[in-house]
């Protein structure tokens, strides 16, 4: 029973990391239509980011409470900085090509970035550590539950998840940029005949998308070692989150999420040496049972 | 059959790298077998690609084959280069024609996607695997060549021999294949799948066995590898390898069965210049390659060698 409830936890807490790094992939898909493998690096770079940003501010002697302001403002500079690079300076000259020729472009836009912060943070692991080896991670404490211990930092994980999924759905249903969004996502034609303007609609999603993958990058920096290629590693995990949920639905990533959370937590409890394995099985199963996954809606018929 | 330019130009090729390969420098000999290794996977990549399939998950056989051959070796005690390489095609063989009867309903982002899953299964399966060495794989030994014991030079040289004629016998075999009247559908399936079915032909069947040619065509690449590194890994397998092939066909282009096994020529010389001289841009370089040869040459490298050509 105790092993069940950590399984949960564990679950939970895994799924609310990987939805707040897939929510950002599948934004960009539903309203792009480029399945950005570079988000891995945007990841990636919210991390390294926040590593000098925590180191700095602990440099100072400032109060350790206070390197959370810095995750935060990491994962801010690197959206405010690389989304609109990246977006202006090479997708918008790729919109209209074919899916899979986007794919490869971030696939090359991937590889430069990894090499940015190979460039600009050299290749030795980093820690976010205070001069007493406090982090943002410990300086919360733990808390008990049915007998285990767990970090309070996992609750802010949950809460920026789910914090991140209700201030998106309430954009996208409430508000009017929101419905112009996804007036755009219906039909990119039709909605710029209409007055969007859709160029400066995929600006801010592709902004917001970085942005998001760098709170991941960021939030996910306190807790392991910093080390080149986490990027790699991360993405093929979000392809399994939003296929599994369905490419550009907000819901879908939520559901993946919870999927991939729950499996994963339950293979290393049970079964340890399943834990890629099970993932990557669901992911295969449920393309092969709904290939669009799981939360895709019917298609809109063009002609 | 008439013989075409290409086909004479792989039979001149094959004797030259043959009759050169005791002058080659250590150093060329090991640039040439990597490139040739990839080149065999590409060619696989290639007649995918021609039927507008891109897979990210072509390290999935890559591996597999690595592993079999690997497998022969070391768990059967049988270290002989020709089996090895036979049970890698076979095994790639197998698993693809039972994985393709699902890929073969697949297109565009999907098809990727689902074999970029199967590849990371594989990956998830081998990290885990002790008796497979886990993440640090195994040394593979490939001691003879049918039957006859190589030691020291030897055994790089045969080992370079193997890899030069089973490549240039893919690639003369592939050439074959897409001037036969089922390897044009290719091209005719890419560009509208709909008229093909009305023509009478089938394409699910046909992408179905493109599917099997290129995976097997990734398992020798990935038997010829292990022979020639002595080592495998499951990082033959992670995406990251997949990308390096879709990335060496988009560079290549689809042409000819030429474009392939030059793309990885030149894939490789780059990738160890960059590698020798800046370790920790070589991707950046590999990257912003990849973007010009996208933007500016869409039809790859090849597509340089073609204008010259009255048309």
């Amino acid at each position: 029973m105790s092993q069940l409830l950590a399984v949960v936890i564990d679950g939970i807490v895994y799924a609310s990391w990987l939805f707040i790094i897939a929510v950002g992939l599948t934004l960009i898909y539903g309203v792009m239509k480029i399945l950005n493998i570079a988000h891995g690096s945007l990841y990636a770079l919210g991390a390294f980011t926040a590593v000098s940003f925590c180191t700095a501010w602990f440099a100072h002697g400032y109060a350790a409470a206070g390197s959370f302001a810095m995750l935060a403002a990491a994962a801010i500079v690197v959206g405010l900085v690389f989304g609109p690079l990246i977006e202006r300076g090479l997708l918008r000259f790729m919109y209209g090509k074919d899916e899979v020729v986007l794919v490869l472009v971030t696939y090359a836009l991937f590889l430069i970035l990894e090499d940015v912060i190979k460039l600009v943070w050299g290749v030795d692991p980093l820690l976010v550590q205070g001069p007493n080896g406090e982090t943002p991670y410990s300086i919360l404490g733990n808390f008990e539950a049915s007998g285990l211990s767990y970090p309070y930092y996992n609750l802010v994980l949950v809460g920026v998840a789910v914090a991140t999924g209700a201030a998106l759905t309430w954009v996208l249903t409430r508000t009017r940029s929101g419905k112009l969004l996804i007036a755009v996502i219906h039909d990119r034609e039709m909605s710029a005949a209409m007055g969007i303007d859709v160029g400066r609609t995929y600006f801010v999603t592709f902004t917001a998308g970085a942005m998001l993958a760098a709170v991941g990058g960021a939030l996910t920096a306190p807790t392991v070692s910093v080390v080149t290629g986490m990027g790699a590693e991360v993405i093929v995990m979000a392809f399994a989150v939003v296929v599994i949920g369905g490419l550009g639905s907000l819901p879908g990533a939520a559901l993946g999420a919870f999927i991939v959370g729950m499996v994963r937590a339950a293979s290393i409890h049970y079964k340890p040496e399943l834990e890629l394995f099970s993932v990557y099985l669901v992911m295969a199963v449920v393309l092969i049972v709904r290939p669009k996954g799981l939360f895709s809606g019917a298609e809109v018929r063009k002609i | 059959m008439k013989l075409d330019r290409t086909t004479i130009a792989i039979g001149v090729i094959t004797v030259g790298l043959l009759a050169a390969s005791p002058l080659l420098p250590k150093w060329a000999m090991s640039l040439l077998n990597v490139s040739l290794c990839y080149g065999t996977v590409v060619l696989g990549m290639m007649l995918l690609m021609r039927t507008g399939l891109v897979s990210f998950g072509h390290g999935l056989y890559y591996c597999l084959g690595a592993y079999a051959a690997g497998t022969v070796d070391q768990m059967l005690k049988l270290p002989d280069m020709a089996l090895m390489v036979a049970a890698g095609a076979a095994a790639t063989g197998i698993v693809a024609a039972i994985l393709g009867l699902l890929l073969a309903r697949y297109r565009d982002i999907f098809f990727a996607m689902l074999s970029l899953a199967f590849s990371m299964i594989l990956y998830g399966l081998l990290v885990k695997s002790s008796a497979l060495g886990s993440t640090d794989g195994f040394n593979i030994s490939a001691k003879t060549l049918f039957g006859v014991a190589l030691v020291d030079d030897a055994r790089r040289y045969a080992g370079f021999g193997i890899t030069v004629v089973l490549t240039t016998l893919s690639a003369f075999a592939l050439n074959l294949y897409l001037r036969s009247h089922r390897g044009r559908l290719a091209e005719a399936i890419r560009d509208n799948e709909l008229r093909v079915e009305y023509m009478g032909a089938s394409v699910r069947a046909t992408i179905h066995l493109h599917y099997v040619i290129s995976a097997v065509l990734a398992g020798i690449g990935g038997a010829l590898m292990a022979i020639n590194i002595g080592h495998i890994d499951p990082e033959m397998t992670y995406w990251p390898q997949s990308g390096e092939f879709v990335f060496i066909a988009i560079l290549s282009g689809t042409g000819n069965v030429f474009a392939p096994l030059g793309g990885a020529l030149v894939f490789e010389t780059i990738r160890s210049f960059a590698y020798e001289y800046s370790p920790n841009t070589w991707q950046m370089v590999l990257g912003i390659t990849m973007l010009v040869v996208m933007i500016f040459l869409p039809g790859g490298l090849w597509s340089l060698l073609q204008r010259r050509k009255p048309a």
